[in-house]
């Protein structure tokens, strides 16, 4: 390995990029230019970073650690693992086509650029650190210029929006700060692998148990409560993000009101950042909570998936329609987290269906993060050409007029679908299979999601690009010859993981044996 | 005891008096066409110089000698008390100098340096009848000074009020006195106390007590005999209300404070809490707590300057007397520091509403708006004496009220029985910087009216105000300056801790 | 050294009074003159201090009949806090530039405050404390009530009577802690190692504490801070938020907790109480203000709420915690009174939200608006910055002593980010205005240089300590070795 500190720069180059762009006054070339090649620099580090990752051995590498604030437990600490590696690499593909898309934006060019390049080193430097406030830092960075993206770029609703979504995710936030708060009071540490370690052992739970001790009005909390309150704070934390119904009210708001480009972003990559919470943090140091809350969470889960895909079904709203999709993909990826959780006596649940249950839910994140981009591109592509119309009744028989695009697009939805071929089966089968074993019921209710999923995406293509044509219409320009390159891009991607999962696979292969081999059910 | 003997023991006053008369003798011999600006001026050269020369006598002779019974004593704390008090007068008669509301110059300086005479007299009393003489001798001068005004109905009209007040009041002082007399067959203080010892039931003791309480209380304004202060001070020349306030206040305490620690010694009694005892602790108490509060409260309401400084003496009357109930010797020396700064500070100020008179022709309020882009200089002694007044450090007035403060704990103590008191001082004083802030709000926020003419102060009254100024300040940094010579005093004399 | 600090500020005082009235230029140079040298000074002095070691300056006797002392002397609290007034003096400085009615006044009044303050937080004998703490009321008097804005008359005497009736309180119980002592001393070290009687200590330690409280901003004892605040001119708020709402706090720890430990564990709980409620209370209210600077007022009341909390905790973490906090808040509370008076208010004549909001200030005052976000953000604790680890030390140490106000706490938190989005969404990123009302007003003029100054080297300081704290902390937390918080190893301790 070589000694270049390639996570800190993978998360500060986008920064000062972005402090760089910032400075660029009006002069949108030389903004989004700029953007764009930090964008395609960071790529550059994340294949570097893929090329010298040891496949093999599932731990974590590339590591820096340097010792920051003793006082209150935080540590410079970044490193990356088959999961972490994962998160980098689809936050430097997605980026850049989210600059693609914005490359009209009119207003204030530069300052945009510099919000999304500025999000960009926020979400690596989350997906990269391990001592949580390191951690925390990141997260909460990352709130702002999603935030001012939404604010001043958004559409008509947007201050509402953008509102509600940062007040959300701060109240979840500031429950888990103060969760950590009391771990950090127990057992004096905040890195993330020592606190895995301790609670491997039971030793965080007692530790949790011995050092908290509270009485509210004279009555005492047992042990087993005072853990069930820290772990609920940090469920809360990333169920918000996620989001998992009943927390879900932010997205469909935030997502329609943001511009497409910005949705891409929020959807491709920001909702990954609870999933990976859960991943990093909640299984790992409360596996026993995990457990005993199991069903409740499941039933969440599998409410996620069907709610939310009812809900797209009633939408009329192309972004909306997708916002809700969205939720329904990531709500497989809970069904699939939970599912780990164990269940029933002590008897260890088998391991093949866990591993198949994680690298599923590792697979999802990365192609749906991949799959939902390009769909929100694509409605830009849309919203642009139609001057800013986006309703599921505004249009009608665009095969006629814009075929390639249509066809990029239906790839696109069918890959969200999860047809096989495409990169959005690998991912859903996995979790299907690895689950059913662990949580049988959840599972098979889970299954009517898929349905009303189908249900809906094909009613949406039906109604964009069948039927009569609307005279509006006619004229609407397919894709440039330009557009049609940069496309043929992320869809090859598509398909290449689709025939050939084992790319992905591969990279998180030992850290999903290392991780279900940690979980003591 | 011969003559020369007492002459040269009462030198002080002896040349003050002939000080006087000269006076009168060169105003009378003054040529005709001799204005009576021109008239005053050389009078009060001639006064100044005459305080000069007895504070250089007091300096050059310490003496420490109690003739006739103690109806003078002189020691080295007697002698202070007088230096003080005369630097207090020769700033008094410096304020006056340029004033317009008389053509009697001559006359007016004679009776301020007559009026000294009687309080120098009353400073080295231990003497019951002595103090009485001298309280009248002082006494009918400052009537006479209040009514000096011919031209204001309200100067005449204050005098009588001061005076018919002060005529009572000498009856009660004299009727109390005479009371101890009957009761312990003498006239000098500590063998009243000796005769008194044994009496501390006696009904007579209380009578004379009230009555003699009565007679001080008037003279320094404490309430409830404070009536006549408002309008004295308000209508009477502001020259002759700084004396009022400054000198006279000064002397009056100090002997108040000899005649209950030496003569009433013994029957203290106390007024800490849950120690409640019989005695004139309690009833001084009283005093102090009701002047301060009826001060402070009434002086929120007022619009004219003078006025508002004549409650606000009143106020500081009640703490002053906070430290005449604690009856040690460090109390003592809180007293005097206390007076002394306090008269400094009440002769600036009233030295500043001269100026203002002169140019505005009444003192209220609003004439001094905008005082500070006017006469800048004058503005800011102004600021000097009213933070003073207020108690904010690092000023004179602090340094005394704190220092009573501590005096009154320590005598409460063990158990800090008269905090109540001192708590409550404290809050009258926040009461009180509320009006102080008034007057400053006007001088400093408040804009000058239109057309305002411009204010040229005389010379000699802007060197007043700036040593006065100074002198404020100085103490208030360096208070050991005066304290420090207080307590030697104090110790000299041997009452450090009666 | 470090008593240059309070030379260099008198010294521009009377500089500034006797120079010509007219000449403003003369008057500015002077006062940015002084402040710097106030600065460089307290930074000078902040790398000289050896953590864990007093500093002493200088123990001359003052006024041997009562046994006080010019006893000047610092550890590392003070010294953070001296190094606070330097850096909000010279922004305040730099904001008031453009000050042009009686400037030479204003910055004599404004440089006099500056001293007393320097003064109090390297004073070491009560005498001397006091006398510079009851000084700083009077200019602060003065600068509301001639050069402030709405309601100033009455907000300046409502500032200023409040500030009395709290030091009279402190000077009541000073006096009687000097009586039941004994000792003819006013010097802390001596009298902190005083037993004071248990029953004394009782009803002197909430007399004492209050009263410096009561300049604290403790609920409900607050209600002087947003009419003063909100009346006074940019650069007073600035200080009068940033720095004076500290001497009250810094006399709570240094004097009322330093002296009477047991009166301190007796009434922790109801001190606690208080601040948190003070915390939510003046978010709630910031919440629902129609009056831009009114919402910042607010947020101090809140602020403040946390350092009280923190000291209330009696552990270490809570008070190097509470002290962080005044220092972090000292340069946000500054950065924010700036921008909304000196950058809003000066041009746009208005505080009121709903009519800002009609203005697109993003558009026509960027910088305006980006230094706001920045601040803003600060003042969320967002990480980062340096309110961050000063609320998470406070809620660590607040956890320790009460576990329930923390989580009350939490909910705080949580008020003060929406409170803060709100402000900067109305006064900043509203609708923006069509063009027809635009066009006929004229252009706002830009945020000139000092003001660009004052703004990058608070936020600059306000990034430094939130990305890394050790900088003070490591100054802080060994001063807690000192025997002057003895009563800190016996009370919790770690």
């Amino acid at each position: 390995m070589s000694s270049l500190p390639l996570l800190s720069l993978i998360t500060m180059l986008p920064l000062l990029a972005g402090f760089g762009v910032a400075g660029f006054g009006v002069r949108k070339k030389a903004a989004r230019s700029l953007a764009f090649g930090s964008s395609l620099l960071t790529v550059f580090l994340a294949c570097l970073l893929w090329c010298r990752f040891d496949n093999a051995s599932g731990d974590f590498q590339f590591v820096e650690y340097h010792p920051w604030i003793p006082a209150i437990g935080a540590n410079y600490y970044v490193a990356v693992d088959g999961l972490g590696l994962l998160m980098v690499m689809l936050t430097s593909i997605v980026v850049p086509m989210s600059i693609l898309a914005a490359w009209r934006v009119e207003r204030n060019p530069s300052l945009y650029h510099a919000m999304v390049l500025f999000l960009q080193a926020g979400l690596m430097g989350t997906f990269t650190a391990l001592n949580f406030i390191h951690w925390f830092l990141f997260w909460e960075l990352s709130l702002v210029p999603a935030f001012f993206l939404v604010r001043l770029w958004g559409g008509s609703r947007r201050a509402p929006a953008a509102a509600r979504f940062f007040i959300y995710t701060m109240a979840g936030s500031v429950a888990m700060l103060l969760s950590f708060l009391g771990v950090f009071y127990a057992t004096g540490k905040l890195d993330f692998p020592d606190l895995a370690e301790m609670a491997r052992h039971g030793a965080l739970n007692s530790a949790l148990a011995a050092k908290l001790g509270w009485r509210l009005f004279g009555q005492a909390f047992t042990a087993r409560q005072m853990t069930e309150f820290v772990f609920g704070g940090v469920l809360m934390g990333f169920a918000v993000k996620v989001p998992m119904v009943p927390f879900h009210t932010w997205l469909p708001a935030a997502y329609a009101e943001a511009p497409s480009a910005t949705t891409m972003l929020l959807t491709g990559v920001m909702s990954k950042m609870g999933l990976y919470g859960f991943l990093r943090i909640l299984l790992p140091l409360f596996p026993e909570q995990s457990r005993w809350l199991r069903t409740p969470l499941l039933v969440l889960a599998v409410v996620t998936i069907v709610f939310s895909a009812c809900a797209a079904f009633a939408q009329r709203d192309l972004k909306r329609i997708l916002a809700y999709s969205s939720i329904n993909h990531l709500g497989y990826c809970l069904l699939g987290v939970f599912a780990l959780a164990g269940a029933g006596g002590t008897a260890l649940l088998p391991a093949t269906e866990k591993a198949a249950a994680l690298s599923g839910v590792l697979l999802q994140m990365f192609n749906h993060g991949l799959t939902a981009a390009m769909l929100f591109w694509l409605v830009s592509v849309l919203e642009q050409r139609s001057g800013g119309l986006r309703g599921l009744n505004d249009f009608g028989g665009l095969r006629k007029t814009m075929p390639v695009f249509c066809g990029v697009t239906g790839i696109a939805l069918f890959s969200s679908l999860g047809l096989p071929g495409l990169n959005g089966f690998a991912g859903e089968f996995l979790i299907f299979k690895g689950s059913f074993p662990l949580a049988m019921g959840a599972v098979s209710l889970a299954a009517l999601g898929l349905l009303v999923t189908a249900v809906f995406i094909l009613t949406l293509m039906q109604r964009l690009f069948h039927g009569p044509l609307n005279s509006k219409w006619v004229r609407l320009p397919d894709l440039t010859r330009g557009e049609r390159l940069l496309f043929a891009l992320p869809v090859g991607l598509m398909f290449l993981l689709g025939l050939w999962p084992q790319l992905l696979a591969s990279i998180v292969n030992s850290t999903v044996v290392r991780m279900v081999g940690r979980l003591p059910f | 005891m011969n003559y020369p003997q007492l002459l040269s023991l009462a030198a002080p006053e002896t040349i003050l008096t002939l000080g006087a008369f000269l006076l009168l003798a060169v105003d009378l011999a003054s040529p005709r066409d001799w204005s009576a600006r021109l008239r005053f001026r050389v009078g009060g050269l001639l006064a100044c110089a005459g305080c000069a020369a007895v504070m250089i006598w007091i300096g050059m002779h310490p003496g420490h000698i109690n003739a006739f019974g103690g109806m003078l004593v002189v020691d080295p704390l007697t002698q202070l008390v007088k230096l003080v008090l005369l630097v207090l007068v020769l700033f008094a008669v410096l304020i006056s100098i340029e004033s317009t509301f008389t053509l009697h110059p001559g006359e007016y300086l004679a009776l301020i340096l007559l009026a000294t005479v009687g309080l120098m007299f009353l400073v080295s009393a231990e003497d019951v009848l002595m103090i009485f003489v001298s309280l009248e001798l002082t006494s009918l001068c400052l009537y006479v000074l209040t009514a000096f005004n011919k031209c204001s109905a309200k100067s005449a009209e204050a005098a009588l009020k001061y005076f018919l007040f002060g005529g009572v009041s000498a009856a009660f002082t004299l009727f109390g006195l005479s009371l101890l007399y009957g009761l312990s067959g003498a006239t000098n203080l500590r063998a009243i106390a000796a005769g008194l010892a044994g009496r501390e039931g006696d009904p007579l003791l209380s009578v004379a007590l009230v009555m003699t309480v009565v007679g001080f209380g008037f003279k320094v304004a404490a309430v409830p005999f404070h009536l006549w202060a408002p309008d004295a001070y308000e209508g009477a020349p502001t020259p002759s209300a700084a004396l009022i306030a400054s000198g006279s206040k000064l002397a009056v305490f100090f002997v108040f404070a000899k005649v209950l620690t030496l003569g009433f010694a013994g029957a203290e009694g106390s007024g800490a809490w849950h120690h409640f005892a019989r005695g004139w602790t309690p009833v001084i108490a009283l005093l102090a707590g009701l002047s301060m509060i009826l001060g402070n409260l009434v002086a929120i309401v007022q619009s004219g300057v003078k006025r508002l400084l004549a409650y606000s003496a009143i106020a500081h009357a009640g703490c002053m007397l906070l430290a005449v109930m604690c009856h040690s010797g460090q109390s003592l020396a809180s007293l005097v520091f206390y007076a002394a700064t306090y008269g400094l500070t009440m002769l600036g100020a009233f030295g500043v509403v001269v100026v203002v008179e002169s140019v505005a022709g009444d003192d209220k309020l609003c004439s001094f708006a905008g005082l500070s882009r006017r006469a800048p200089g004058a503005s800011f002694c102004m600021l000097v004496f009213m933070l003073s007044l207020a108690g904010i450090p690092p000023l004179a007035g602090f340094f005394g009220k704190f220092y009573v403060f501590v005096a009154v704990l320590k005598t409460g103590a063990p158990g800090l029985g008269l905090f109540w008191l001192v708590a409550l001082a404290l809050a009258m004083s926040a009461v009180s910087f509320y009006y102080y802030l008034q007057v400053l709000k006007q001088i400093y926020a408040a804009d000058s009216p239109p057309n305002a003419p411009s204010i040229r102060i005389p010379l000699l009254l802007r060197i007043s105000l700036f040593l006065l100024a100074a002198g404020v300040i100085l103490l208030g940094i360096a208070p050991d300056l005066l304290l420090g010579a207080i307590e030697r005093a104090l110790a000299a004399a041997g009452m450090d801790h009666a | 050294m470090l008593a240059w600090t309070i030379y260099s500020s008198f010294i521009g005082v009377l500089l500034l009074m006797v120079i010509p009235k007219d000449n403003a230029a003369l008057a500015r140079k002077v006062a940015i003159l002084s402040a710097l040298a106030g600065l460089i000074v307290a930074v000078a002095g902040f790398f000289q201090l050896k953590p864990g070691v007093m500093l002493h300056i200088s123990t001359r006797s003052w006024i041997s009949s009562l046994g006080a002392g010019y006893h000047l002397a610092a550890d590392g609290v003070s010294l953070t806090l001296v190094l606070l007034t330097g850096l909000a003096s010279m922004a305040g400085v730099l904001f008031s530039w453009n000050i042009q009615n009686r400037t030479k006044e204003f910055f004599a009044l404004y440089l006099a405050l500056i001293g007393a303050v320097y003064g109090v937080f390297l004073s070491f004998d009560l005498f001397l404390l006091f006398v510079f703490y009851e000084l700083a009321i009077i200019p602060k008097y003065f600068l509301i009530a001639i050069w402030g804005s709405h309601r100033r008359e009455y907000g300046a005497m409502k500032l200023a009577l409040y500030s009395f009736i709290g030091s009279a309180m402190v000077l009541a119980g000073l006096i009687s802690a000097y009586v039941v002592s004994g000792v003819h001393t006013f010097d802390l070290f001596v009298l902190a190692r005083q037993p004071f009687p248990h029953g004394f200590q009782l009803w002197a330690f909430p007399l004492v504490f209050g009263g410096f409280a009561v300049l604290a901003g403790l609920w409900p004892f607050h209600t002087w801070a947003p009419a003063g605040h909100v009346a006074a001119p940019t650069a007073a708020s600035m200080l009068l938020a940033g720095v004076v709402m500290k001497l009250g706090a810094y006399g709570c720890l240094r004097v009322a907790m330093t002296l009477f430990p047991e009166g301190l564990e007796a009434w922790k709980t109801p001190v606690a109480t208080l601040a948190v409620v003070g915390i939510v209370y003046g978010g709630l209210v910031a919440l629902v203000q129609r009056d831009f600077k009114f919402v910042i007022g607010y947020s101090s009341v809140s602020h403040m709420g946390f350092v009280l909390l923190g000291l209330a905790t009696i552990n270490t973490i809570g008070l190097s915690g509470a002290v962080l906090q005044m220092f972090s808040h000292g340069i946000i509370a500054g950065l924010l009174f700036a921008v909304v008076g000196r950058m809003v208010y000066e041009r746009t004549h208005t505080r009121d939200l709903p009519a800002l909001e009609a203005m697109g200030l993003s558009k026509s005052l960027p910088f305006a608006a980006v230094t706001f976000v920045l601040a803003g953000l600060a003042s969320m604790g967002l990480p980062g910055f340096s309110g961050f680890v000063a609320e998470l030390e406070i809620l660590l140490g607040a956890w320790r002593a009460f576990p329930s106000i923390a989580l009350v706490t939490g909910l705080g938190i949580l008020i003060s980010v929406a409170y803060m989005l709100r402000a900067m969404q109305k006064a900043f990123f509203g609708a923006v205005p069509s063009p027809v009302c635009h066009a006929d007003q004229p252009p706002l003029e830009p945020v000139s240089v000092p003001e660009r100054l004052g703004a990058a080297l608070l936020l600059g300081v306000a990034l430094l300590v939130g990305l890394y704290p050790r900088l003070l902390l490591d100054v802080i937390v060994p001063s807690f070795d000192s025997p002057l918080f003895d009563w800190l190893r016996k009370g919790g301790g770690r």
